[in-house]
């Protein structure tokens, strides 16, 4: 049964003209949008549309049967990985997120190629095609997973943030999930210790409006999800996600406040993804014209695109990235589709890391 | 240039589907992420996506028309002359008919070749004239976990009650007093989120050692323990470890019931991925413990309540470290085999004193670690009895005891004079009624009646 829409007033007996505050308690300040220069622009552009493009290509693959399983592209919610992921410190920050990673990992500036063949299933992939879309690592990245189990991510990157804390390494982790795992059980027993113990961890809900097939709206008594640390006293900010800019001055705010050793914060970017939660969705549960008025108004890419001109890019100069993203995705997959299969024998490698 | 648009596959299952409707004719521009076409799989009915920006050229496949297999041509896009957008050359899967044996991995694929097992290490020796020390098997796991945070600051200790309290079972006495409150934490009431918790932080370099209070209440955290802990070396092609060490009770105290009162032994055995470990005496508790902190791959580690205050002798060595994966040979026998591990070993003994008397003379084997197990000492034994009896405190059901009488059978069929036996608890839950718990659980008497059958002495 779906709930009555959020909303706007509060209960029904007559409340003061001003409402009386929400908190007094210290939060983060509120952000401002990211002042970027046109090279960092650029820079955004280019991995938003190498996102993109590289999900176009796999979604083209899984059509042709050369990726199997399950497969989730993360086309339209490159703004949120881009921009969260460009305020971190490479050297000491961690990142883990669900079985949506392609992009994050895209983000991070993870070889293309390696990526894809691991969706192809091959030797060469990230974890020698024996972790496939859903399980992908890159230890070297501080990139922590590409976990399949809905929510488990939460609690795995409370530990990682544990470990930062416990090292004293200064590094903060960031744990991403959607608006779905937000209603895991687990995920609030980790809210609990983050703030217990005042962990350096951003939790990240990634919210594109529909868990599978059930929207936020069918699934959540509270469905403004940033709102949803609060009883564990973590704040909460709710962010444009299909605005770059928006979503790295959001993620500067939250930084400021987990490296001054304040606890976590729980930052929830309003997103949307245009594709089926997997390859095999069949999509009934939205219409066709709600994707498409997205894809019109609001595209994190073309909004972008926008910016890059006013701020005197020119189309060429964007027309010839878009030729160097379709080039770097061509050779991604002509590398995944004729890298060899792993070999017979790591079916029993790896299994354990030491002899016994 | 043409670019050939295929009947995608839209499911990790479809091999064929209809072409229910076209969206587009020939002649029209389309763009990426427009709708071209509804198809039919075996689940639902699917929109196709352009990708690529073009014209449509021919419409190849009718619309309405079933049985499309995938990988069929549909129809062309002339592209807008861009090199990248040129068509994938897919060799998989081959149109049409041919799409059966176009799968990635031909049915008659050779088998991999499995890993010869190497030899496993034996327990150091204890040079003559090492003292013995009388430890409680609490005390020798408290001594482990305290050495190996001495030795390595990545350790510590983490679960509920286990720092103030002093560990509910006080087996992690002390150690907040020595290694204070940053490595020896106290949780909320929240396995899953702590084992979890513990999992990442293994993931991002620290040894942790996460106490449930007992193993029922991990079951609560079980996902971590399996699809977090145990596969991730696996899934990450070896990049990615997570060395972590799960301990607590497990099996049946005493009086407690049957939600508190299991062993989860054969659970955790039957996963690829876990080391798991169930010691008997303080000085395999404190060898394996101290092993298990070491190791680099996920370890549950399962004791026995009952054990906690029994006194063994442990020898007085520094760093007293034993080999996981090797069974102990408690009391050398020849006429049969008893296998059993963690209470059940005591059992076992205990049946093998009084059949001495009887003139049966068994030998007793204690497990240790269950996985890997240790195979070839039990095959070796029995070699030499030719009687195989297991002991287990726990249900019958695809138990270790199951586990073993398969091992006997494919590995050691000629050397049974006799039927290999399983001595279990009852196949239900454990009551609380005394008499019933009695009823239910394996003893001492059961063991040697056991025995007596497979020798033919009944």
């Amino acid at each position: 049964m779906a709930k009555a829409p959020a909303r706007k007033t509060a209960a029904p007996k007559k409340v003061a003209a001003t409402p009386a505050p929400a908190s007094n308690r210290d939060k983060p300040r509120d952000p401002a949008p990211y002042d970027a220069t046109p090279e960092e622009l650029e820079t955004f552009y280019r991995e938003m549309l190498l996102i993109r493009r590289f999900e176009e290509k796999a979604g083209q693959l899984y059509g042709l049967g050369l990726i199997g399983g399950f497969c989730h592209l993360y086309i339209g919610q490159e703004a949120v990985a881009v921009g969260l992921q460009s305020a971190l410190d490479g050297d000491k920050d961690s990142v883990i997120t669900g079985y949506r990673d392609h992009g994050h990992m895209l983000a991070y500036g993870i070889d293309p190629k390696v990526i894809m063949a691991e969706l192809t299933g091959r030797q060469a992939g990230i974890s020698k095609g024996k972790g496939g879309s859903m399980h992908m690592f890159s230890v070297e990245h501080k990139f922590y997973g590409g976990h399949g189990i809905v929510g488990a991510q939460v609690s795995l990157g409370t530990g990682l943030a544990f470990a930062h804390k416990y090292r004293g390494d200064g590094g903060v982790a960031m744990a991403y999930f959607g608006d779905g795992a937000a209603n895991q059980g687990q995920v609030y027993e980790s809210f609990n210790m983050a703030e217990l113990w005042k962990l350096p961890i951003i939790f990240v809900i990634e919210n594109n409006q529909y868990a599978m097939g059930t929207s936020v709206n069918r699934s959540s008594a509270e469905d403004q999800l940033y709102r949803r640390g609060e009883s564990f006293r973590i704040p909460g900010m709710q962010v444009d996600g299909m605005d770059v800019l928006a979503v790295r001055g959001a993620a500067e705010a939250a930084l400021e406040w987990v490296r001054a050793g304040k606890g976590p914060v729980l930052m929830e970017l309003k997103t949307y993804r245009y594709r089926g939660h997997s390859m095999s969705d069949p999509a009934k549960y939205r219409s066709r014209e709600e994707v498409q008025a997205v894809r019109d108004k609001s595209d994190s890419i073309e909004g972008l695109k926008k910016l890059m001109v006013e701020a005197g890019i020119s189309e060429d100069r964007i027309k010839e990235i878009d030729k160097e993203i379709r080039q770097v995705v061509a050779e991604a997959a002509d590398f995944a589709e004729s890298a060899p299969e792993p070999e017979l024998s790591e079916l029993y490698t790896d299994v354990l890391v030491e002899q016994y | 240039m043409a670019i050939e648009l295929k009947m995608p596959a839209l499911s990790p299952t479809m091999e064929e589907g209809t072409l229910a409707k076209w969206l587009v004719k020939e002649g029209d521009e389309v763009k990426s992420g427009d709708i071209l076409a509804e198809i039919e799989t075996d689940k639902a009915t699917m929109e196709f996506e352009a990708i690529d920006e073009g014209t449509i050229g021919q419409i190849l496949v009718a619309e309405g028309t079933d049985n499309v297999k995938v990988g069929t041509v549909i129809a062309t896009i002339t592209g807008d002359g861009e090199e990248a957008a040129a068509p994938v050359a897919a060799p998989a899967p081959a149109p049409a008919e041919e799409s059966k044996a176009a799968e990635p991995v031909p049915a008659a694929a050779p088998a991999a070749e499995k890993p010869v097992a190497a030899e496993r290490a034996s327990d150091p020796a204890i040079p003559a004239g090492t003292a013995m020390v009388k430890l409680t098997v609490r005390e020798a796991l408290r001594d482990a976990m305290a050495e190996e945070m001495r030795a390595d600051d990545r350790v510590f200790v983490m679960g509920e009650e286990v720092a103030e309290y002093q560990g509910a079972y006080k087996v992690t006495q002390g150690l907040l007093q020595e290694f204070g409150d940053k490595r020896v934490v106290d949780t909320p009431i929240t396995e899953y989120g702590f084992a979890g918790l513990g999992a990442g932080a293994a993931m991002g370099g620290l040894r942790p050692i996460i106490e449930f209070m007992t193993f029922n209440f991990a079951m609560q955290a079980i996902d971590h323990i399996i699809n977090s802990a145990a596969k991730t070396n696996y899934m990450s092609g070896g990049q990615m470890r997570c060395p972590i060490v799960f301990r607590g009770p497990n099996g049946a105290a005493s009086r407690v019931a049957a939600q508190h009162s299991q062993n989860y032994a054969p659970w955790y055995a039957s996963v690829p991925g876990l080391i798991v470990i169930a010691p008997y005496d303080a000085a395999d508790a404190k060898g394996l413990m101290k092993a298990a902190i070491r190791s680099e791959d996920p370890v549950v580690f399962l004791e026995n309540e009952l054990l906690y205050g029994r006194s063994f002798e442990v020898p007085d060595i520094a760093d007293y470290v034993l080999p996981i994966g090797k069974a102990r040979i408690m009391r050398e026998g020849s006429d049969v085999t008893i296998v059993s591990y963690s209470i059940g070993v005591g059992l076992a003994l205990e049946a093998a004193d009084t059949l001495a008397g009887e003139g049966i003379d068994a030998e007793v084997i204690d497990l240790r670690t269950l996985r890997p197990l240790d195979t070839a000492t039990v095959l070796e034994s029995l070699k030499k009895t030719n009687r195989l009896v297991i002991v287990e405190e726990g249900w019958p059901v695809c138990s270790i005891a199951s586990e073993l009488a398969m091992v006997a059978m494919e590995q050691g069929f000629d050397d049974l004079d006799a039927p290999v036996t399983r001595v279990c608890n009852e196949d239900v839950p454990l009551p609380y009624a005394a008499n019933l718990e009695k009823a239910a659980l394996v003893d001492t008497p059961r063991v040697i009646a056991a025995v007596k059958a497979v020798c033919n002495r009944g």
